[in-house]
């Protein structure tokens, strides 16, 4: 797996996804302060390369399942940005009728079916729906991505071992970017390797770069297709960090929660940068395909934010639709 | 006696609107009609399966999944880890990928180490997001103490389910009910918590052997009566049947409703009958706290006030966890002398 080739498509693909992602959290950056996204979001940016590299390995039919921090898994997995970005405004053409806002979001026509924003919250779904691949036999494969705080929570564990005895086809993917909120992994975790809970749950755990998009794409593929073949689940442990502050456009420099030389250093091993000097440097793609794949990013958040804008709010009455 | 069955009409399953309808005198108990009616499902539905602590083994949950693991195979009917927070969840994905996940939780203390999947999700998953997707799911659980089970093993819990938006509540009270009822929360869409009653398990009907549904939301007008109404749940349903015959005699004539749905309430039924009497008593299998007793109560003042001839009285569980010695469970547990003691109160 270490020498796959990665064909040129695929990487075009994942540079678009990658500055997809970046634009789409930036926008917000811009416009938050304006108070009319009015939802809580946590941003994406610095760990676009886990997403991309995930769900470029992934049928539309796959199921992902995502956290709080869903922007990038759901762009990665190819939803329209147009029903995102009116979520975030609370119309009623949001992906989830308004309802939901940034952390709730839903693309059934993606096998997006809703993420939850409860720490841990989406994993055990997760493995639902991998049981009933299993059950129906359709080869569905399901990825569920979490942050290391989901994994101080018990049901973390009751769904490895489930998943594992059952032997469903699911991906665990541990996005560990080193902090919950504002509490570091030391303060939380008694051992830092995440990947080797894999271990007691006779499962493959393994540790990547969180920042290395091509990297992820090669584990990816290899347990991905694992779990396609019927070999069960895998823990894979990607390392990243956060850029922004837990919740919010801010930084955690301006706040004071966070030492800034640090914030630096993960700034430099940008996802984005590294994978643009990676293709450059050995000529896989040319400098104007980059450029061109930004200039089509532009206009396609800007046409989601133009028709976020203009849609309509719900109705007051659509408060007593779809409880049951 | 009315039944007040209206029929639905799904998957081309015949629905008796009465009881009558049904010709056949075949009796089976409470736990028979429940096994009947998963089997019914298991083997009509190829998207129903049944998973839970124990439903495989020799006890069979009560006897009401004895042996279907044998008859519909080791995939369908499965025992699983004492994990029931993950098997919440994974009951919801699976029924968001399609599927009709029955989940068996043997005793309702349990659940509350799933209350997060439960809550947080189940209930929400469909609101949540706008509509656009659903998790048609059965939990199903048993209450009813007795033998010194005690504090953490016969809390009625049912209340707290009804207290969040988005779960349906159902609690049958007879063989009759329990079949027709379950085969409609699983062919629901929304998530179901399905509470059984275990001093119920023995209890006989007359059950129809072919599947039939009885709608959610609908309760049962059990006895008609003029002077006084009660409103029961579950076993409140055979106390205040018993309570209703020694009145008889004493020239108390009893209307008596079940509400076999706690969750949505049947608001019609309940309005009509007291309209009607002008006097209620609610009888709820719950704690008198923030239950069904106080939902219906205030129900009751807020849209039956002027139908009123005297004061609401209820009869459900003490706010004081379940004890374990004979003599104080029996102090703990209401019986129909109770009942009765309620009824010549409101009556006086
Ligand atoms: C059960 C639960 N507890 C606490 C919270 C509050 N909370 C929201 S996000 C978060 C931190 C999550 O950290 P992590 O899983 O590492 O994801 P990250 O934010 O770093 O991407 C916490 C504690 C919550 N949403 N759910
Ligand atoms: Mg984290």
């Amino acid at each position: 797996m270490k020498n796959l080739v990665i064909d040129t498509g695929i990487l075009k693909k994942m540079y678009y996804y990658l500055v997809k992602i970046r634009r789409f959290e930036e926008k917000i950056i811009e416009l938050y302060p304006q108070q009319e996204m009015r939802c809580p979001v946590h941003l994406y940016i610095g760990q676009e390369a886990i997403a991309v590299g995930f769900c470029a390995n992934l049928k539309k039919e796959d199921y992902v399942f995502s956290n709080h921090r869903n922007h990038g898994h759901l762009i990665a997995k190819g939803v329209d940005l147009k029903p995102m970005f009116a979520e975030l405004y609370g119309k009623i053409t949001g992906c989830s009728k308004g309802k939901g806002g940034s952390m709730h979001m839903v693309f059934p026509e993606r096998s997006i079916m809703g993420t939850s924003s409860i720490v841990g919250g989406g994993i055990p779904i997760a493995v639902g729906t991998a049981l009933a691949s299993k059950m129906n036999r359709d080869e569905r494969v399901v990825v569920v991505f979490f942050g290391d705080g989901a994994v101080d929570e018990g049901v973390f564990y009751e769904s490895l071992n489930f998943a594992s005895l059952k032997k469903l086809p699911i991906v665990f993917v541990c996005e560990n970017n080193f902090y919950a909120t504002n509490s570091p992994q030391e303060n939380r975790q008694v051992n830092p390797d995440i990947y080797k809970i894999a271990d007691f749950f006779l499962m493959p755990g393994v540790c990547v770069d969180g920042n290395d998009v091509l990297e992820i794409y090669k584990i990816a593929k290899e347990f991905i297709d694992r779990a396609k073949h019927g070999s069960g689940p895998s823990l894979i442990e990607a390392r990243t960090y956060r850029w922004k502050t837990h919740v919010g456009p801010e930084t955690d420099i301006e706040k004071g929660f966070r030492d800034e030389k640090e914030v630096a250093e993960w700034v430099n091993k940008c996802p984005l940068k590294k994978f643009e000097e990676h293709v450059l440097r050995n000529n896989l793609l040319e400098k104007k395909d980059l450029q061109e794949v930004g200039k089509k990013i532009e206009k396609e958040v800007q046409e989601a934010l133009d028709f976020a804008l203009t849609s309509r709010y719900p109705e007051e009455e659509d408060l007593y639709k779809d409880v049951y | 006696m009315s039944w007040d069955r209206v029929p639905v009409d799904l998957s081309g399953i015949r629905v008796l609107t009465q009881k009558d309808e049904f010709k056949g005198e075949r009796v089976i108990s409470y736990r028979e009609a429940i096994r009947e009616a998963l089997s019914s499902a298991l083997g009509r539905d190829t998207r129903v399966f049944i998973f839970g602590e124990g439903v495989d083994d020799p006890g069979g949950v009560f006897g009401t999944t004895l042996n279907l693991h044998k008859e519909f195979g080791q995939e369908r009917v499965f025992d699983t880890p004492i994990c029931e927070n993950a098997l919440t969840g994974i009951a919801i994905g699976a029924s968001l990928a399609g599927l009709r996940p029955i989940l068996v939780q043997m005793r309702t203390d349990f659940m509350l180490l799933s209350m997060d999947q439960l809550m947080n999700h189940a209930a929400k998953w469909k609101y949540m997001f706008g509509g656009k997707v659903s998790v048609p799911m059965v939990v199903r659980t048993i209450i009813g103490g007795g033998w010194g089970s005690a504090a953490q093993h016969s809390q009625p819990l049912q209340g707290l389910f009804t207290h969040i938006p988005g779960l349906k509540v159902v609690m049958p009270s007879t063989a009759y009910d329990a079949k027709g009822l379950l085969l409609s929360s699983i062919h629901n869409e929304s998530p179901v918590v399905f509470v059984e009653h275990r001093w119920l398990y023995d209890h006989k009907d007359i059950v129809p052997p072919e599947p039939y549904f009885i709608p959610l939301g609908k309760g049962s007008l059990r006895r008609e009566g003029k002077d006084l109404t009660l409103i029961a749940d579950s076993f409140m349903v055979i106390l205040a049947m018993a309570a209703a015959r020694v009145l008889e005699k004493e020239g108390i004539d009893i209307e008596l409703i079940d509400l076999r749905t706690i969750k949505p309430l049947d608001y019609d039924l309940i309005l009509n009958s007291v309209k009607k009497t002008g006097r209620a008593v609610i009888l709820d299998f719950g704690y008198k706290f923030c239950g069904i007793s106080s939902e219906v109560s205030s129900f009751l003042m807020e849209n039956a006030f002027e139908h009123l001839e005297t004061s609401v009285l209820r009869v459900a569980l003490p706010d004081v966890p379940t004890p374990a010695s004979p003599i104080l469970e029996k102090a703990y547990y209401s019986g129909e002398e109770q009942i009765i003691t309620e009824v010549k109160r409101v009556l006086k």
